[in-house]
């Protein structure tokens, strides 16, 4: 029995569905964790205690908030498209499940070992773009259109440095496997790419920043200007599901920067997994730290930061590492 | 289906003269802001038209909290009216007891003790710099950036512990008295005032480095909103609205009144007009406060805090008197008109929001959405003040 | 001009970084709020309340006031209601309006401590009622009184889920700390 189990779970598909199902489960425990993170650090930073009341300094605080958001009525507004209406929340959430599949933990814990899981992630994170577009539009609300359309341009502006950053690494290191990206780096600090390649980290992080409409780039939900933005209709738990992708959504993108550019796994003393955890949970608290800190930008001047800084500056990096990578050969 | 709920979804009397049918192109959007919106800091309503992201009409609406405050005047007696002036604008509260104070003080020609009038000009210097303040975070947060705000109410509440001391509440104060205020200050409240202006003083850099030198700030305020002198008088706007244009005119210099033209300070100006200019100006404006504070201190005479021997009842003679002091927001006009009888025949409050709002629709043209709510929280509107 | 704006940017970057410092200064200092139902905030003293009675010097059970009803007429929003009754030499009489029962003669607010001449008829309150939800804490019936009857409770926590529960019977309150000074009294000296 324990036998054709292992064996079931050893096969390719058997492999990918338990990954799936582990990879849900971290999801939900990650939004939720990151949940209260967020307003524990919003909370030190301006120097008062954050979520304290429920449970020891508020631990339960996310439990509470889940009952609540499951226990909401869903409202569907008047006129809206609802078939994209509540299609647009499932949309938002099921690729961001797959984006999880190629990131290495470990070398070993790996939810699929795929020799182009940059480019599924990468090809995947892309349809977040769609539902938040399906959101505004289904809404029929007119911040909630607006949201949209922002978040559609700011999207496909950001996914080209983003690229040119990724692919840098790529020529660098020969492949489009996160694992072998990773493993490239094992060989203690010096060798980590954020030393080797400065200037792709830093465009990749603050691309991924957009990609994942974090202050100080929220302008899909700018608050001060479009009251939520593409999700102000959304009540309930698909609120809930846009707030549970934005933070998966965080987690990916902070994990694939650990593997491209951290060392992945790299560390001492502690297994490979509590490195790269470690590792992208202080990225994701650079984020919250910025986001807790700066003004939003307009949305002209975020453009112009992508077309006249980071994509010229990507662009300069690659040929720079292509240059580099042909005359070492 | 879809068609016949939007056709029902047609809009008010508001957003009427915003229909097609003045528009031959007709591709644009009518947004309504407000009056429940995050960025219009109460019940203020913005009817824009646009043209993507851009503006390309703007029309505030008005009346949402109007509270008759003019009227309550007329039916209420002279003294009875004092506390309605801590609601008119609940920012500034005390400039807004200073020039009814002062109007009716005028009127009946009370003398003021001199020990009241440097109370006076304390209080009311720190509730500027609780307004300033105020506005700052509020402006901030209407720019994405949450944390100031917070940090700005940390010293908010030590000047609010101060003003406490003294009146006994913390935001709609009613303080001033005809012929004085209602209580005196002592060495507490002096010892803590001066402290509170050491720390403050400390405060400030920290203020410019989180923000004022933020290039996401700059980028987003400067030579926005650009308001030139000449438009900026045409629409009667004062206050740091006027000054950031590069304008001179307070009324604590322009037309001096109780002991300010005693005390040194300035009178910070702009040069463009923009909206960084106006955040400059108050900013600036802090420091000008907290230097009329230090040299009220020190000048403090000893002496009654009230005129000790005043009627019983306040009766003004038959006549009018027109009063104008400088609150955070600009220049606050009360014009009294009096029979002889118990209670004031008109009140005339005037706001200096009101103009400062007034000027927003055509600052606001042209600009992007973004734009003009950072336009709209540079004017530092205060509504309950606008509507009155 | 175009090494100038490069400049600018670098400047500008580094204007990001001095934010950072300032926020991640802020992170790792205590918290400066009040956790108010573990703590409690301690400038209560100068806290103005609702108005309470101020009892007589040497009776703690009977209030200063004298019934001029100077109070309840300088109130902006009426929210203080008296009753009260008069035995003397024109017999019992009981009114709610002062013009029945004349008010004692006082000279002027400002010139306060004055205490009244002393009246032929006795005054006695039956009621003192402030209606709490029109109060605009203006203190003019305070400054008013001559007799200094009426001062501002330190009451910070005064909740209520009703609107009855904002009508308050000041007399009922003024009786109530009596008793209850008259009880932790006794206890102190045993305690001590």
């Amino acid at each position: 029995m324990t036998a054709q189990l292992l064996e079931l779970l050893s096969h390719p598909l058997g492999q990918m569905i338990t990954a799936l199902a582990a990879i849900m489960v971290f999801m939900a425990v990650n939004g939720m964790a990151l949940q209260y993170a967020e307003r524990k650090v919003a909370g030190f930073i301006q120097r008062r205690p954050g979520p304290y009341e429920v449970g020891p300094h508020g631990l339960l605080q996310p439990f509470a908030d889940a009952g609540k958001l499951i226990s909401k009525q869903l409202v569907a507004p008047l006129g809206a498209d609802r078939l994209l209406f509540w299609i647009a929340p499932l949309v938002s959430v099921a690729p961001v499940v797959v984006c999880f599949l190629p990131i290495p933990f470990s070398p070993l814990l790996t939810g699929m070992n795929i020799n182009l899981g940059l480019l599924l992630i990468l090809a995947f994170s892309g349809l977040n773009t769609l539902a938040l577009c399906l959101a505004g539009w289904g809404s029929n609300n007119k911040y909630s259109l607006l949201g949209a359309a922002r978040a559609v341009a700011q999207s496909v502006a950001y996914e080209i440095p983003l690229l040119l950053s990724v692919l840098a690494v790529a020529f660098q290191v020969g492949s489009l496997d996160l694992a072998a990206i990773a493993a490239s780096q094992t060989q203690g600090l010096l060798s980590w790419n954020v030393l080797v390649q400065p200037l792709a980290f830093i465009i990749f992080f603050i691309s991924g920043i957009a990609e994942t409409n974090r202050a100080p780039f929220d302008l899909p939900e700018a608050e001060s200007e479009l009251t939520a933005g593409f999700h102000t209709e959304y009540s309930g738990m698909c609120f809930g599901i846009f707030f549970l992708a934005e933070y998966s959504y965080m987690v990916v993108v902070c994990a694939v920067a650990t593997a491209l550019f951290l060392g992945g796994w790299d560390g001492p003393v502690f297994p490979g997994p509590w490195w790269f955890l470690a590792k992208t949970f202080a990225l994701i608290f650079a984020m919250m730290w910025f986001r807790w800190t700066f003004p939003r930008v307009r949305f002209d001047q975020l453009l112009n930061i992508c077309w006249k800084w980071l994509i010229p500056l990507g662009l300069a990096n690659l040929v720079a590492t292509a240059a580099i990578v042909k005359w070492v050969q | 289906m879809s068609q016949d709920v939007n056709s029902r979804l047609t809009g008010d009397f508001y957003t009427a003269p915003f229909g097609p049918r003045l528009e031959p192109d007709g591709d644009t959007l009518v947004l309504n802001m407000g009056p429940q919106h995050p960025a219009t800091h109460g019940v203020l309503r913005v009817v824009v038209e646009l043209d993507g992201e851009y503006i390309r009409r703007a029309e505030p609406v008005l009346g949402y909290i109007h509270r008759m405050h003019e009227k309550m005047g007329e039916v209420k007696t002279w003294v009875q009216y004092l506390p309605n002036m801590g609601r008119v604008d609940y920012l500034h509260a005390l400039a807004w007891n200073w020039a009814y104070v002062g109007a009716v003080e005028k009127l009946m020609g009370i003398e003021v003790p001199p020990r009241a009038e440097y109370i006076r000009v304390i209080t009311c210097e720190l509730n500027r710099i609780n307004s300033h303040l105020l506005w700052w975070g509020a402006y901030l947060l209407d720019l994405g950036a949450f944390t100031p705000i917070l940090y700005a109410f940390a010293d908010r509440e030590h000047i609010m512990d101060i003003l406490q001391m003294v009146t006994g509440s913390r935001l709609t104060y009613c303080y001033y008295r005809f012929g004085g205020v209602s209580g005196d200050v002592n060495d507490e409240f002096i010892r803590r005032t001066r402290e509170f202006v050491a720390d403050f003083k400390k405060r400030l850099p920290m203020y410019r480095a989180l923000v004022t030198d933020n290039i996401i700030l700059r980028g987003r305020c400067e030579d926005i909103g650009v308001l030139t002198p000449e438009m900026a008088r045409r629409y009667g706007a004062t206050g740091p609205v006027l000054r950031g244009s590069g304008v001179a005119y307070d009324v604590r210099r322009a037309e001096p009144y109780s002991i300010y033209d005693r005390l040194d300070f300035d009178i910070p100006t702009g040069r463009k007009g923009d909206v960084m200019d106006r955040y400059e100006v108050r900013m600036a404006e802090l420091d000008q406060c907290l230097r009329i504070v230090e040299q009220a201190l020190d000048a403090l005479p000893t002496g009654a805090h009230i005129h000790p021997d005043l009627p019983e009842r306040f009766i003004p003679p038959k006549g009018e008197v027109y009063y104008a002091v400088e609150g955070a927001r600009g220049k606050i006009g009360v014009y009294l008109l009096s029979d002889g009888g118990p209670k004031p025949y008109r009140v005339k409050l005037r706001s200096p929001g009101f103009s400062n709002l007034s000027l927003f629709a055509e600052l606001a043209q042209g600009t992007l959405l973004a734009d003009a709510v950072s336009i709209l929280g540079s004017l530092d509107l205060v509504i309950p003040e606008i509507d009155r | 001009m175009s090494m100038k704006r490069l400049f600018q940017n670098i400047k500008g970057l580094w204007s990001l970084l001095v934010g950072l410092k300032v926020t991640g200064g802020e992170l790792i200092k205590p918290w400066l709020t009040v956790h108010y139902p573990r703590q409690e905030v301690e400038n209560l003293s100068s806290y103005r309340g609702h108005i309470e009675l101020v009892p007589a010097t040497d009776d703690p059970l009977t209030p200063r006031c004298i019934m001029c009803w100077k109070c309840v007429e300088i109130c902006p929003s009426r929210c203080i209601s008296l009753r009260m009754h008069a035995t003397g030499e024109a017999g019992v009489a009981a009114a709610d309006d002062p013009g029945l029962l004349l008010a004692p003669e006082v000279k002027s607010p400002y010139s306060a401590h004055l205490a009244p001449p002393p009246d032929k008829i006795e005054r006695i309150l039956d009621s003192y009622r402030l209606n709490y939800s029109l109060c605009s804490l203006c203190g003019l019936c305070v400054q008013i009184c001559p007799v200094d009857a009426i001062r501002f409770s330190r009451n910070a926590y005064l909740v209520g889920t009703t609107r009855q529960s904002f009508e308050l019977d000041l007399l009922a309150r003024l009786k109530s700390q009596a008793a209850s000074a008259r009880g932790a009294a006794p206890t102190q000296p045993q305690g001590a």
